[in-house]
């Protein structure tokens, strides 16, 4: 690296020159835009060994399980500095994700050591951490001895930080201050709407405010945007994972939740009021009435290509879904906008349910502290940075990187909307689910019901007052109830 | 050479007597018996246990509570009726492919050959993928399949996604990979009956219909026998095609034993309900492979003349 080049990222680290700043400078001495990056991310890379000893496990291997996703993507065209900063080498597996959580609970509860660490969702970590397969990261984090002190725990978002600490005390207050911090959070997802702007403007309708105004919105879109497109995608499988996307966000809105926990601490179904009754019949109308056709089958994965192919007009699902849906090879790439979304008129602000993908150490590694310093650098501020300006690293949980106007300025250029929405959703943003190790049988039994709803097999009513005694059932048959 | 000399010259060393060999030659199925034994005993344990991973300070015996809380439970018998109906549904439609194609493919010939090679192409798709194929061609937007629907009529066919047609959809997809095994079995056992009895209806101008039911069907029996046997037990146990294409809905409508097996242990994580489940598909297959194969021995015995 030339000497003039070196000064000014040295001057960018030290604060004295802003990213803009440093770009251009850079621009000037005749570098393209991502040689900077590169040579951006080698200084920072030599400015984070400066007060650290990142050499400590020099010479160490650890393995990772990771799922196919832009987020390890992100990381692993990252792998290089990390290699080159602590001496380390890192080999990992990476699994689609129809299979991934499969492998993750087989290693684990084989009590394998072949993984030190992976990827997982904040939810997964309530039936990991009981069942004693991971680590609690407090032990690490709060060691300045083995935590580069620029790391910034206070960085992360608070609510997303918070959602992966848990007490282990089924009903606990995520976040508490008794809380083990089961993981480290990567990248998060909040629900909000992505729409197709040229058939909402066809159609001469707005962006729904409410969930009233979602449903008529839905209903007029499939009546009249026509060649089959229908107005609204939501999942439907018979899994958890139909849950806890839009429906668990527009429930939330209107102050509804899954259980209740009595001061003894005893849970009980939260689903029967009047109120869950009547949101559960907007929605299951909603479906009937402008859902794609096979909805049961719906993942995240057919809502999202459908909403990229131009076969629905809106959906109310992951923000990235439709980020990654605006871009690429997708039809409808460059066409989707972005709006947040508060169900309840009542509400002051929307209050989207989120989806975590983190990182967790197992308890069967053979080397802790090493694979600790493959953890913080991963979730560390430069290669969150790096993966969010460089990669496609959205959302990133760290402040610094929404602060950073590089960032923003991408987000707008290319996304339009897309950082209004986030800034007007964060502050709501947090798991609207009660921690407890029955999370999986509870939410997969609340999706099938759902399904006999929208097949009129059972009345909403009746529905879920069944549903809320099945549940109650088990919760009593596991000592939780 | 003398016999000094080939005894000299035999390989010394080693020598088994006669009482080990037997024991020694028997080891490695009682090493495969002790392998299959383990796991399974071991969930014979489990099942009566109450013990989920998320839990484990709470697992101990519960003896007879996980078998207790199935039968008490009408979604247990909804299992148990679902999986009986997929099992008998698809081995009696499939029997009945089979045969029929079998015994157009009877004759030898290029041609014939060709066609049984080429029906046997599903057979070779993995099941899982087979579904995930058909979830493409019954797409109500793009599939094939939905559109062929609409030029009949059936507008707004659902396919797997409506409870009253979602069995309809995978015992087609069960149907169209394993015929052709069904198929094999019995072609092989058509064209491997003596002629002498054919040849004689044949000159009596015995009809057609005849032959079949009071010849070749009788003949047949065994064949069909070991064919329905292990496709019965195959079809009962089905987990790819169900939950590939439907997680084991919509609603409550495919929770077939597997499936639900499936969700107890790697989602819920509840490994001793996983394991009783598995130990009633287990003593239902059991009886069922007794029924079948006491058949098949006294079928056996029969032709044997035995009987």
């Amino acid at each position: 690296m030339h000497e003039k080049e070196k000064d000014l990222i040295d001057a960018f680290l030290r604060g004295q020159v802003d990213r803009r700043g440093l770009i251009k400078g850079l621009g000037a001495m005749g570098l393209a835009a991502s040689t900077a990056g590169t040579l951006l991310n080698f200084g920072q890379t030599r400015a984070l060994a400066a007060d650290f000893d990142w050499q400590a496990h020099k010479g160490k291997t650890i393995k990772l399980l990771l799922n196919k996703h832009p987020y390890a993507d992100a990381m692993i065209a990252n792998l290089d500095n990390f290699k080159q900063l602590t001496g380390m080498n890192v080999v990992y597996d990476v699994f689609p994700e129809d299979v991934y959580f499969d492998k993750v609970t087989a290693a684990l509860s084989a009590s394998s050591p072949e993984y030190d660490a992976f990827m997982t969702g904040a939810y997964m970590t309530w039936t990991y951490g009981p069942a004693g397969w991971i680590t609690d990261l407090n032990e690490w984090i709060k060691d300045p001895a083995k935590t580069n002190p620029k790391y910034a725990w206070d960085d992360f978002l608070p609510g997303v930080r918070k959602s992966c600490a848990w007490n282990g005390q089924p009903g606990g207050v995520l976040g508490s201050d008794d809380a083990k911090q089961w993981c480290i959070p990567w990248g998060f997802e909040q629900n909000n709407i992505t729409y197709n702007k040229g058939m909402f403007d066809k159609v001469g309708v707005s962006v729904p405010g409410n969930m009233d105004e979602m449903v008529a919105t839905a209903a007029k879109l499939t009546k009249d945007v026509g060649g089959g497109v229908y107005g609204i995608g939501v999942r439907g499988s018979r899994s958890w994972a139909t849950i806890h996307p839009g429906f668990l966000s527009a429930y939330a809105n209107f102050d509804q939740k899954d259980l209740n926990v009595s001061a003894d601490g005893k849970l009980s179904a939260a689903m029967s009021t009047a109120e869950s009754k009547a949101f559960h019949k907007q929605w299951v109308q909603m479906i009937q009435e402008s859902g794609p056709k096979d909805w049961s089958t719906y993942t995240w994965y057919q809502v999202g290509t459908d909403l990229g192919a131009g076969a629905s007009a809106m959906i109310y699902d992951a923000d990235i879904l439709g980020y990654f849906m605006n871009g690429g090879d997708n039809k409808m790439a460059g066409k989707l906008a972005f709006a947040a979304f508060k169900a309840n008129p009542a509400a002051k602000a929307p209050t989207p349910n989120i989806w975590i993908w983190s990182l967790s150490m197992s308890n069967f590694s053979k080397d802790k502290d090493a694979t600790w310093y493959f953890m913080q650098w991963a979730s560390g501020p430069e290669h969150a940075l790096f993966g969010a300006t460089k990669m496609d690293f959205v959302n990133p949980v760290r402040q610094s990187v929404w602060n950073d106007q590089m960032f923003r300025d991408k987000l707008n250029k290319s996304y339009p909307g897309y950082v209004e929405m986030f800034d007007v959703s964060a502050p709501g943003a947090s798991i609207k689910f009660t921690p407890q190790p029955l999370f999986f049988d509870l939410t997969t039994e609340w999706a099938a019901t759902l399904q006999k709803m929208v097949a009129k097999e059972v009345p909403v009513d009746e529905g879920l007052d069944k549903l809320a005694e099945s549940i109650n059932g088990q919760l009593k048959e596991a000592g939780l109830g | 050479m003398t016999a000094a000399t080939i005894q000299r010259n035999r390989p010394s060393g080693f020598r088994i007597s006669k009482r080990v060999l037997p024991y020694l030659l028997s080891l490695p199925a009682l090493l495969v018996c002790i392998g299959i034994l383990i796991p399974f005993l071991t969930s014979v344990v489990y099942s009566f246990q109450r013990y989920r991973l998320s839990q484990p300070w709470a697992r101990q015996f519960n003896w007879g509570d996980n078998y207790i809380s199935f039968f008490t439970d009408p979604k247990f018998w909804n299992t148990l009726e679902i999986s009986l109906l997929y099992a008998g549904i698809t081995v009696v439609l499939e029997l009945l492919l089979g045969l029929g194609i079998a015994m157009l493919l009877q004759k030898r010939s290029t041609l014939n050959n060709f066609i049984s090679i080429m029906l046997l192409m599903p057979l070779m798709t993995a099941p899982a993928l087979a579904a995930l194929m058909w979830k493409l061609m019954t797409n109500p937007g793009f599939g094939v399949l939905s559109y062929l629907a609409s030029l009949i009529g059936l507008q707004d066919f659902r396919w797997a996604s409506s409870p009253s047609t979602a069995l309809l959809t995978v015992v087609l997809v069960d149907i169209w990979v394993y015929t052709p095994f069904i198929m094999i079995l019995l072609l092989a056992g058509l064209r491997s009956l003596p002629t002498q009895p054919f040849e004689a209806a044949a000159l009596d101008g015995v009809p057609r219909s005849f032959v079949f039911f009071r010849i070749t069907l009788p003949m047949l029996t065994p064949y069909i026998l070991t064919a329905t046997l292990f496709r019965l037990l195959d079809s009962i146990q089905q987990f790819d095609i169900i939950y590939a294409m439907t997680q084991g809905g919509p609603g409550d409508t495919l929770t077939v034993f597997q499936v639900e097996a499936y969700l107890n242990f790697f989602q819920s994580t509840n490994v001793g309900r996983s394991a009783a489940l598995m130990i009633i598909l287990w003593a239902i297959t059991y009886f069922l492979s007794n029924i079948f194969i006491k058949n098949w021995l006294r079928l056996r015995e029969r032709a044997r003349g035995h009987a």
